[in-house]
């Protein structure tokens, strides 16, 4: 089969994991930070692929699955709270949206 | 170092490149394409795990339905350029670093000492487990009732988001 080991697969997770933080914290977007969560998620769904394949166990690409059905119907809710902002406050910027700040 | 690692390399390399230029693009819509490439190389990597129904659903539900809606939402707000959220602070690019960094040197560690240098293969029947028969089996008889449970989680979902992008609430 393949030589590929596990470890790398966990690596990649890992760092696309990173970028999506980092992502998270430098960027002032929401629909950018909304989409680096995303990221995030897919590197989360990437490490559990890898284990199932590893394992030979096919749960972990079910909970993947539920994990694309929840990110879907997330990102939908997400992106209609981005446009209702955007229509009172005339910005996506996040730094700018401090309404719930307490 | 045979042709599989290598292959390997090349799509890892481009899926963490796509993913440095999504977060770095000042426009939106390249971002926005640069994610869609990043999905498309973790599509090959499910692929390079015998996980063919998760790779398909990928660029389905990924790179083609989610994909579609932000770059909708991003043209219907004409968020053409972004200088005017031009950032001001540069302590945050410091305080994202050390975050960032510390995150990936935990995870790091934890697989290097949990993993640590196990160079197994995949298990025999991983070809077996990602084909759409199995997992479809799977989902209609053991996971059944999350599986309906989904279908009411995206109901609510498409309810919630008629209600909030109305133009006035009532």
């Amino acid at each position: 089969m393949s030589g590929i080991p596990l470890n790398y697969f966990v690596f990649l997770s890992a760092i696309l994991f990173t970028i999506g933080v980092v992502g998270v914290l430098t960027r002032r977007n929401a629909i950018i930070v909304f989409m680096c969560i995303e990221l995030m998620l897919n590197s989360v769904n990437l490490s559990l692929v890898a284990f199932s394949a590893f394992h030979g166990n096919t749960r972990g690409q079910i909970l993947v699955f539920f994990v694309m059905a929840v990110a879907a119907a997330e990102a939908a809710v997400g992106l209609a709270i981005i446009i209702a902002l955007f229509r009172n406050k005339q910005t996506v910027n996040i730094d700018e949206i401090n309404i719930m700040k307490w | 170092m045979n042709v599989e690692i290598i292959f390997f390399f090349l799509v890892a390399a481009l899926a963490i490149v796509s993913a440095v230029f999504m977060i770095t693009r000042r426009n939106p819509v390249k971002s926005v394409l640069f994610l869609i490439v990043n999905f498309f190389c973790l599509a090959v990597v499910y692929l390079i795990l015998h996980a063919q129904f998760i790779a398909i659903i990928q660029i389905l539900v990924y790179a083609g339905a989610i994909m579609v809606l932000f770059l909708f939402v991003i043209m219907l707000l004409n968020l053409g350029d972004e200088s005017r959220l031009a950032e001001k602070t540069t302590y945050r690019y410091w305080i994202a670093a050390i975050a960032a960094g510390a995150a990936l040197v935990e995870i790091a560690l934890g697989v290097g000492v949990s993993l640590g240098g196990t160079h197994g293969s995949f298990h025999p029947a991983a070809a077996e487990i990602g084909t759409v028969e199995f997992i479809g089996r799977s989902l209609y008889s053991e996971y059944l009732f999350p599986f309906e449970v989904t279908s009411l989680i995206l109901l609510a979902a498409m309810v919630g988001v008629i209600v909030l992008a109305k133009k006035k609430f009532h």
